[in-house]
């Protein structure tokens, strides 16, 4: 049995989007995450890795609240000097500011218009021309637009499989959020498909802070900024990505970015 | 035995029960639609029934079988959508919603003319509304609700769970959520339901007999006013149904051409509910193309 002896987890000296403070995930009695303290720098990308039930998802769901009714969570949530993990918070309007992207893409059955724009017109959105300028910028913003504009009409379960997973990333950022989080949303597209869904975060992270949780080590060290390795239900290793691949400080996460744990 | 043979064994054997199916249901419709059809007529269809001589029609039956389908459906549809919904997206798993599915499924295998008494002794006798199609249209709710519910909230649980999520990720609340994102993806299903039940309403005969009555009071078709006691949209007036006509035409009737009449009603009674069910698919087609954007049905 491992068991967790030493961690790093690195302070950040640049702009802080979101951070935690001892966050700790409960199901029932059973306890998922532990000791989560750990600040994600602004208009980056952090990579959350870990082998499979380590907890990453689960932190990442409490972030915006997505575990309310779910699992317990205790601890601090910071975003903008407030702690978002507080009844008091309207979740509503806390999702429309952290937005997230789903393992499988989710589009609604709906056309690929009103995919983008459901969520806006539920949140006082009225004006056409308004609504078609986002549908024409978030499309754009993920490098979708080329390929649907003359089918927007269509429902957006007619796109393959990468293009929806773009779709609902468009769908996600057309609510302006300053967080994007994504649970690991290539891990059901092939290498191409993953390949423009990488590129795509590359360009929206000049104006989005990005945490996305991925199994896929190319991926984590090929596209962000910064990683965080999860193990055992806690936060092992954070650091910056180029030295979690290449010098981590702890050993349990060179073992597993080398390939030889267990 | 070797896999090939099996395997074409069990193929002959799924193929034979098909066939004998699809043979049974033709039998069955053709025998109602060769006896009932020849003797069909316009005037059959527009005049009123007879007691004693022949040449009576089936005019008001077909009607007040038509509206206590309606009112049925009108009272039914939003108690099981609220309880469908509550089942399926709410409840918890508890003693509670245990207890619930329990009675629903109790209530939905109470044979038909067990609920109709119970209608007979609550509604006609006790609150003193009488032989009605209120009476009727309530009692057909307890006999519907079970199964409309359950199917209700099968269509709900057969949405996948990523639509919810994607929703309240986008910052809508819950219940917009059901209402604007997993209601569509339900509806054909839920359509699916509300047609089997509209069927089973409408060939309802024993639930009837005691809650809406068996006589038919005089109806005027040119007054709409539902409060005037010859309107045929007065709801406190007994009325007979396609299915109960059959059924006493069949048992206690002294008509000359008491065979023509019931060929003739049965058969009314399956053109009516086959329009119905075309035509509750063919518009459940069409708002589910408005409201999903695609070409056809999944």
């Amino acid at each position: 049995m491992m068991e967790i002896t030493e961690k790093y987890i690195k302070k950040i000296n640049q702009k802080i989007a979101l951070k935690t403070k001892d966050l700790a995930v409960f199901y029932g009695e059973k306890k998922a995450f532990a000791e989560g303290t750990i600040e994600f720098p602004q208009h980056q990308i952090t990579a959350l890795i870990g082998p499979s039930g380590c907890g990453k998802s689960t932190f990442l769901r409490s972030l915006n609240r997505m575990n309310d009714g779910i699992a317990r969570v205790e601890g601090q949530i910071m975003y903008h000097g407030l702690d978002i993990n507080n009844d008091d918070i309207n979740i509503y309007e806390l999702r429309k500011r952290i937005g997230m992207v789903f393992q499988h893409p989710n589009p609604f059955y709906k056309s690929i218009r009103e995919n983008i724009t459901y969520a806006l017109k539920y949140h006082g959105i009225r004006k056409h021309s308004v609504l078609d300028q986002k549908v024409e910028q978030s499309l754009k913003a993920v490098a979708l637009w080329d390929e649907v504009k003359d089918s927007l009409d269509k429902n957006g379960k007619q796109l393959s499989g990468g293009q929806q997973q773009r779709l609902c990333i468009a769908r996600a950022i057309a609510m302006e959020p300053d967080i994007l989080l994504l649970d690991e949303p290539t891990s059901g597209l092939d290498p191409i498909s993953t390949r423009k869904v990488e590129d795509t975060l590359q360009e929206l992270k000049q104006k989005y802070t990005i945490i996305i949780v991925t199994h896929n080590m190319q991926q984590a060290s090929r596209s962000s900024d910064y990683t965080a390795f999860f193990n055992l239900g806690q936060i092992v290793e954070f650091d910056k990505t180029s030295r979690i691949f290449t010098a981590p400080r702890i050993q349990m996460t060179e073992d597993y970015v080398s390939g030889n744990f267990g | 035995m070797n896999p090939k043979k099996t395997n074409q064994i069990a193929k002959n054997i799924i193929y034979g029960s098909v066939g004998l199916l699809i043979l049974l249901l033709l039998f069955l419709i053709g025998y109602i639609l060769v006896t009932g059809l020849p003797g069909m007529s316009w005037h059959f269809l527009t005049s009123v029934s007879q007691s004693f001589a022949a040449g009576g029609g089936i005019r008001d039956q077909i009607f007040n079988s038509v509206y206590i389908l309606i009112l049925t459906t009108l009272i039914s549809f939003p108690i099981a959508l609220g309880v469908g919904i509550y089942l399926a997206e709410y409840a918890k798993d508890s003693w509670f919603t245990n207890l619930l599915r329990t009675i629903i499924e109790l209530l939905s295998s109470l044979p038909s003319i067990v609920v109709g008494l119970f209608g007979y002794l609550l509604f006609v006798i006790k609150f003193q509304i009488g032989f009605s199609i209120i009476s009727g249209a309530i009692t057909l709710t307890f006999f519907n609700l079970p199964l409309l519910t359950r199917s209700i909230e099968d269509a709900f649980r057969a949405v996948p769970l990523e639509q919810r999520q994607a929703g309240v990720a986008l910052g809508i609340s819950k219940w917009k959520t059901i209402m604007g994102i997993v209601f569509p993806c339900a509806l054909p299903k839920i359509l699916t339901g509300v047609i089997l039940s509209a069927g089973r309403i409408f060939g309802e005969a024993a639930a009837l007999i005691f809650t809406a009555g068996q006589s038919d009071s005089v109806v005027n078709y040119a007054n709409w006013n539902p409060f005037s006691s010859t309107s045929p949209l007065n709801v406190f007036r007994p009325a007979e149904t396609l299915a109960v006509h059959i059924w006493k035409v069949n048992t206690e009737s002294i008509l000359p051409d008491a065979h023509q009449v019931s060929s003739g009603s049965a058969a009314v009674l399956i053109i009516v509910i086959l329009g119905f069910n075309l035509g509750a698919r063919w518009l459940g087609n069409v708002v589910y193309r408005k409201l999903t954007a695609t070409d056809k049905e999944r």
